[in-house]
């Protein structure tokens, strides 16, 4: 009888001591305030942002890797003394691409680490979530890691911005390139439902007839099994195949098509035609069905479009940057077009950080980002202005070869709406020598 | 006789003694003798304490009251319909997707006042309550419990039925916006506490209502259908009916929750009622206490505080992706096996405990 009374006493002793610790370790704010400056998570020495992105779950693969590249660039920066001599703090917290979570985690970031601004949150479904209370909190929420149109809204979300190229600049690129191509061939699509694939078709309906387009089929991110939609599209015997969808379900698709003997064309937009993700991921998934394969001849040929420097690219000065950074700090990653992405987006936050100048308010950040004409490792210029908060404007078709995308023709810069398709003036400058922005 | 009269005094009214005169006296044996008194007074004290309680904390600290206070709904409902009425749930998941659904369609659609939408949630709930009570009365044991976690399984799936997906918005899920603080509360009233206060609110009424149902005739009945079933329909309980009746009240607390939740999230999406949320109310049910309505409310608290703890960035940041993301699932479940090998009635059982052994010293000290 003595034994039990012992034990219990024990645990609700523990038990108090760890509420007490916790109630008092919890509560970590106040902290971000002093140092000059006026604005939340900014201190005389460093600069909190946070993001929430997909670290486990259906959209991990591949994309797990962008914030892990963004952070490699700041720890750089940092070593380098900083933006206007402030470090920059990283937060990034796993959402597992689930708006649910999505949601909580973004409060938690905003309230509880208080931090400057959101940078680069990953998703459309997710991030749309949280679109209403950045901007009603009047948090910066930068460079959305998504092409969803609905980023670019300056009236109603002054305080969001994109970054990649949006979905129906994307979609019209290709649906222009399907026009002359293929302008005889049955043509099916095979999309996310949801803003992500609607908006890709939007642009792509642009160009692309509807009598020559033989299907649509889509999915709902969360399951894997395709092979439904894939049946549907074989049997259509279309010739060419669109593909708006996230890399899990490029490669999925690839496999079911093999399954059914089924070889289109396969285009696929920017978002899901990394070829070292998909490699990866077409030989776990073949593993998983009990079939060993090699990924990488299965996606040669396939068709995509880019507006960064291709991994794979040769006497690229941003290229060889990036290389340096991925092999001093992230040597275990693979070195491909999620690492580029990510140290690219990082690096155009250290431009706007950079222009909010020496004591920068969440307003300051982006009224900079506004006025900004920022040129770095984007193959075209951003659309950034008072009337425009649309990221890059548009892309360049490529071809997957290898273990990369080589690029063919020129950048196309387009707008979201009906306005036409033209080549980029804006020329691709060096890399600055130490990796820094200058401004 | 005669040793009974010089007994110097017995030992209730040596306890309450002090109390038992004057004016104290009279309230406390009041408040002992009528329970809707009593339960009206702990309301006010709860609902006083926590406007306090809100007022005094950070904006971070008072969402997580309003999500704790929502899953106390939901948590007290299934303790009743657990913990007393002895029937097991493993869905109440899916009654908090209905109620949120339900609110956000509402919201949506026709915009009305948030107390008719909530009571809106609160009657559609209570609907799929009866039918699913209905079904559930007849079955036992591990069928029971079969048959509601198909529906935590099934449910929250047919979003993405292709022909409701533009009503329901697909694994997409609805976003809610509901109206912000009123102006007469000033113009930098924080959204977070509004929040809390509509969630701790709603979770007083129901605590305040089922504190009273399970001292009601069906309250007492409620645990005869439990330990006997054929004991209980001999002494003129209706067993089937009662069964259904908490199903219905259970049910329709799920989806006060639930309803809460797409106003406190501000989004209604299936990713929230995954078959985890099912299983993790009953867990807090579990450690809180099977049966105390005070239990359910320590569960919600560790339901809400332990994976947050568990999931700070800071603390986890030198964690692998891997290990960091089930950290709060570790934690949460050691914390259940401790405290249900320590404390079989969960943790108000180890409050009483603890409380037990305090006035035991005491007594001992000063007699």
């Amino acid at each position: 009888m003595k034994r039990p009374g012992v034990l219990r006493t024990l645990a609700v002793l523990v038990a108090t001591a760890l509420t007490a610790t916790a109630c008092g370790g919890g509560d970590g704010e106040g902290g971000g305030q002093s140092g000059g400056s006026s604005a939340p998570g900014v201190t005389a020495t460093t600069v909190t942002i946070g993001s929430h992105q997909p670290l486990t779950g259906p959209a991990a693969p591949g994309y797990s890797a962008n914030s892990a590249a963004s952070k490699a660039y700041f720890d750089y920066i940092n070593e380098s003394g900083g933006i206007n001599g402030r470090k920059i703090v990283y937060k990034v917290v796993d959402d597992v691409y689930n708006p649910t979570q999505t949601v909580d985690v973004v409060h938690r970031l905003v309230l509880q680490d208080k931090v400057f601004a959101i940078f680069n949150g990953l998703g459309t479904p997710t991030h749309t979530k949280v679109l209403d209370y950045l901007n009603a909190q009047r948090v910066p929420d930068l460079f959305v890691a998504s092409g969803c149109g609905c980023w670019d809204q300056p009236k109603k979300n002054p305080y969001t911005f994109g970054w990649q190229p949006d979905y129906i600049r994307e979609g019209k690129i290709l649906g222009q390139f399907i026009k002359e191509k293929y302008a005889d061939k049955k043509v099916a699509y095979f999309y996310q439902n949801d803003d992500f694939g609607q908006d890709g078709l939007k642009g792509l309906d642009k160009y692309v007839p509807a009598s020559q387009v033989a299907a649509r089929q889509s999915y709902q991110p969360g399951g894997t099994d395709v092979g439904a939609q894939a049946q549907a599209i074989a049997q259509s015997k279309a010739d060419v195949v669109v593909l708006f969808t996230i890399p899990t379900y490029t490669a999925l698709f690839r496999l079911a098509a093999l399954k059914l003997n089924y070889k289109p064309q396969i285009i696929v937009s920017n978002v899901g035609s990394d070829p070292i993700t998909l490699t990866g991921l077409l030989e776990s998934y073949a593993k998983k069905g009990g079939t060993e394969l090699e990924g990488n001849p299965l996606i040669q040929g396939i068709i995509t479009n880019s507006y960064l420097p291709a991994p794979g690219a040769k006497d690229n000065t941003w290229t060889e940057l990036f290389r340096k950074i991925h092999a001093k700090y992230i040597p275990n990653l693979p070195f491909n077009g999620n690492i580029i992405y990510g140290m690219s987006a990082a690096y155009t936050f250290a431009q706007a950080l950079k222009a909010a100048g020496q004591n920068p308010t969440r307003k300051g950040l982006v009224d900079a980002l506004e006025n900004s004409k920022f040129t770095g490792p984007g193959l075209v210029p951003f659309a950034y202005s008072k009337d425009s908060h649309s990221g890059y404007t548009g892309a360049q078709i490529g071809r997957i070869k290898g273990t990369s995308v080589v690029v063919e023709g020129q950048p196309l810069v387009t707008d979201a709406g009906d306005g036409p398709i033209q080549p980029s003036t804006v020329q691709q400058p060096q890399a600055p020598a130490n990796g820094v922005p200058t401004g | 006789m005669n040793l009974q009269t010089t007994n110097p005094q017995p030992k209730n009214a040596r306890a309450h003694a002090p109390l038992d005169r004057g004016w104290a006296g009279v309230v406390l044996r009041m408040l002992r003798r009528h329970t809707l008194l009593r339960h009206t007074l702990l309301a006010v004290v709860a609902v006083v304490a926590l406007a306090y309680l809100t007022g005094a904390v950070s904006p971070y600290r008072d969402l997580q009251i309003a999500h704790m206070a929502y899953i106390v709904c939901a948590a007290a409902g299934l303790t009743v319909l657990t913990g007393l009425g002895g029937q097991i749930s493993l869905g109440h998941g899916a009654f908090m997707a209905i109620g949120a659904y339900t609110t956000a369609l509402v919201l949506n659609h026709w915009a009305w006042p948030l107390a008719a939408v909530l009571l809106a949630a609160v009657t559609v709930t209570a609907v799929a309550g009866f039918i699913v009570g209905v079904a559930a009365a007849r079955l036992h044991g591990p069928y029971l419990a079969g048959a509601t976690l198909a529906l935590a399984v099934g449910l929250p799936g047919l979003v993405s039925y292709e022909p409701v997906t533009g009503l329901l918005g697909g694994q997409n899920g609805l976003s809610v916006s509901p109206s912000p603080p009123p102006l007469a509360l000033g113009e930098t009233f924080p959204l977070e506490r509004w929040q809390a206060w509509i969630s701790c609110l709603c979770a007083v009424i129901v605590m305040w209502l089922l504190a009273n149902l399970t001292h009601s005739r069906l309250g007492r009945s409620l645990p005869a259908t439990r330990d006997d079933e054929i004991a209980a329909a001999l002494s003129g309980i209706r067993v089937a009916r009662v069964r259904i009746i908490t199903s219905v009240v259970a049910a329709a607390c799920a989806g006060l929750g639930g309803g809460l939740l797409a106003v406190v999230t501000t989004l209604a999406a299936p990713g929230a009622f995954p078959l985890t949320l099912s299983l993790q109310l009953v867990a807090a049910v579990v450690l809180g206490g099977l049966g105390s309505l005070a239990g359910a409310v320590w569960g919600s608290v560790v339901l809400v505080l332990v994976p947050n703890w568990a999931s700070d960035p800071d603390a986890s940041a030198h964690l692998p992706h891997n290990v960091a993301s089930n950290l709060p699932a570790l934690i949460f479940g050691t914390v259940l096996i401790v405290v249900t090998l320590l404390f079989p009635r969960g943790m108000q059982g180890g409050f009483r405990w603890v409380g037990r052994q305090v006035k035991r010293r005491l007594t001992e000290r000063t007699g």
